[in-house]
């Protein structure tokens, strides 16, 4: 046996576990999106306007109406997780452009050819796309304590919020990822895009009850994972509200959907540099 | 520093071959796109510690054929061993062992050159204890310890590069892929990029793959040429043995248009030109 055959005979060289490396490079990646925010945050002021409008001016009118049953809850008490949902989708959905940036620069290749699995690359940013969502969270938080909403400020509470809007942010930054590594372009993606955002949040129950809903709306809210984010917020954020599933079967949802984006996100990440 | 081991950056089983004899070894290695053949049955053996440059127009393969090697791309059909491991069959152990900067900025501009080290070197699991080390050590060696600190975008082209390559010799490759290394920038900062690519080499006796469309590039700084056109290689030899092969007092323009029928200039698609330029804004 040659010497070249000896050392391409695998597990013949010590290295941390298929699933510390997985950890180790996930956390790599996404510490060095975090490091980004934190040497430019403009954007992240950027981010801060939507949800102000959805609260401040849609929701504040909306009330006034009392035209939709949300029980016991205030109507503002209601939306006040719905659109710290939507404004977390909303941002996530685009994630993808950053991703089509990334290749048409040499990022992606580049990233690609070092030893990194595909899956610790794409949860990786995904992660951190998800972790700039809690910027909107601070924001959400903020606007609803000034209007009077029945904020649970319990550090437990606030945690868990944290770790749903990580999670369901991340979840769309994925979703983001691989319509990104099918279309490849930037304009197409716009288009995508744009087509995606409004029908996934107004088939949620983001702004109002699913029950309201005609049946083929409720069967599309129920597909969509923004209905179990959305549900699981309420129940966490604020005093008095519940998920009608429970938030242990809303997160189970949501990790099993980010698991499954990020396996298929990890086959399709190596396309963009082909 | 290279006493002990052939490849001291790397935990030692990784490090192989202690001397390969040659890092790449191609076997009618193909890449077909629908009815284009992009690199049509390529056998290369390129030796230890060589410079060996790829040159040939846009269009011509170049990109195709370092995609292969690099495991980007999955070849139709043949074989490649890039430092001593198959790049269908052992891709991760491939990337372990080399390196590689991208024809397009890889650089992340958003952080500064030190931290776009550490990535790279988190990425390849280097010893925490050294890592701080190396890459101050890295910096030094691409003459950018001044500016390690300093956002990437705020960057000349040339010190783009530079950190690159810093970026892509942090693990001590066995073979190093260069993409174009030097397209878009002025002939000072090429030069300096030449210079640190030889020092590199002669230093650990990295192989060196670059593609070029740069007939000087291919003469100044590489050992062998292997001039690509349509996908095949027309000739592979040293910059004197192919142009001896001419007449006398021919240039390498000479050559490749001897073997091609063609000028360098023409050729590439509409694509091609767009990410050529789009290179060249960014860095220039």
């Amino acid at each position: 046996m040659t010497s070249a055959e000896r050392a391409a005979r695998p597990g013949a060289w010590v290295e941390p576990a298929a699933l510390h490396r997985f950890v180790l490079d996930t956390w790599t990646i996404t510490r060095a999106e975090l490091l980004k925010i934190r040497h430019d945050p403009v954007e992240m002021v950027s981010r801060a306007t939507q949800p102000l409008l959805w609260l401040l001016v849609f929701g504040q009118v909306l009330a006034r109406t009392r035209a939709i049953p949300t029980g016991s809850l205030p109507y503002m008490d209601y939306l006040a997780p719905g659109v710290l949902a939507q404004s977390a989708q909303f941002s996530a959905i685009f994630f993808g452009l950053a991703v089509i940036w990334e290749r048409d620069l040499g990022l992606v290749h580049k990233l690609l050819v070092t030893p990194a699995s595909r899956g610790a690359l794409v949860l990786g940013k995904a992660l951190a796309g998800g972790a700039r969502a809690l910027v909107q969270a601070l924001i959400v938080y903020g606007a609803a304590l000034a209007i009077g909403v029945g904020v649970r400020l319990d550090p437990v509470s606030v945690a868990q919020v944290a770790v749903v809007v990580v999670l369901g942010s991340s979840l769309f930054a994925t979703f983001s990822l691989v319509i990104a590594c099918l279309v490849r372009s930037r304009e197409r993606f716009m288009g995508i895009g744009q087509l995606l955002t409004m029908p996934l949040f107004f088939a949620s129950s983001a702004i109002y009850p699913v029950d309201l809903m005609p049946d083929w709306l409720r069967v599309v809210a129920m597909l969509n994972p923004l209905t179990y984010m959305v549900d699981a917020l309420r129940a966490l954020m604020v005093s008095g509200a519940s998920s009608p599933r429970g938030v242990g079967v809303d997160v189970a949802v949501l990790g099993l959907v980010l698991i499954a984006l990020v396996a298929l996100g990890a086959r399709l990440y190596p396309r963009l540099a082909q | 520093m290279m006493a002990t081991d052939a490849y001291p950056g790397l935990p030692r089983p990784m490090a192989a071959p202690v001397e390969p004899a040659a890092p790449i070894v191609t076997s009618a290695l193909t890449r077909r796109y629908g009815s284009v053949t992009a690199a049509d049955s390529l056998d290369l053996s390129i030796a230890s510690g060589e410079i060996f440059g790829l040159l040939g127009p846009n269009g011509a393969g170049k990109t195709t054929t370092i995609k292969m090697l690099i495991t980007l791309l999955p070849p139709t059909s043949g074989t490649a061993l890039v430092a001593g491991a198959d790049v269908v069959r052992e891709p991760g152990l491939v990337r372990r062992r080399i390196g590689y900067v991208p024809q397009l900025v890889s650089a992340d501009g958003s952080l500064t050159g030190r931290e776009n080290l550490r990535l790279s070197a988190r990425l390849y699991h280097l010893d925490g204890g050294s890592r701080e080390g190396e890459i101050a050590d890295g910096l030094a060696f691409m003459g950018l310890a001044d500016v390690a600190d300093r956002m990437v975008r705020t960057y000349s082209g040339g010190m783009v590069r530079r950190l690159e390559l810093a970026q892509a010799m942090l693990h001590r490759p066995i073979v190093l892929f260069l993409d174009e290394p030097t397209v878009g920038l002025d002939p000072t900062a090429r030069a300096a990029v030449w210079e640190r690519v030889r020092r590199l080499r002669d230093r650990d006796g990295t192989t060196i793959l670059l593609t070029t469309h740069y007939m000087d590039e291919a003469d100044e700084l590489c050992d062998r040429i292997g001039v690509m056109h349509a996908g095949r290689l027309a000739a592979i030899g040293t910059p004197a043995e192919l142009k001896d092969q001419v007449g006398p007092g021919a240039s390498l323009d000479d050559v490749f248009a001897e073997l091609t029928g063609t000028d360098l200039e023409i050729g590439g698609t509409f694509r091609d030109i767009g990410r050529t330029r789009r290179t060249a804004r960014r860095l220039g």
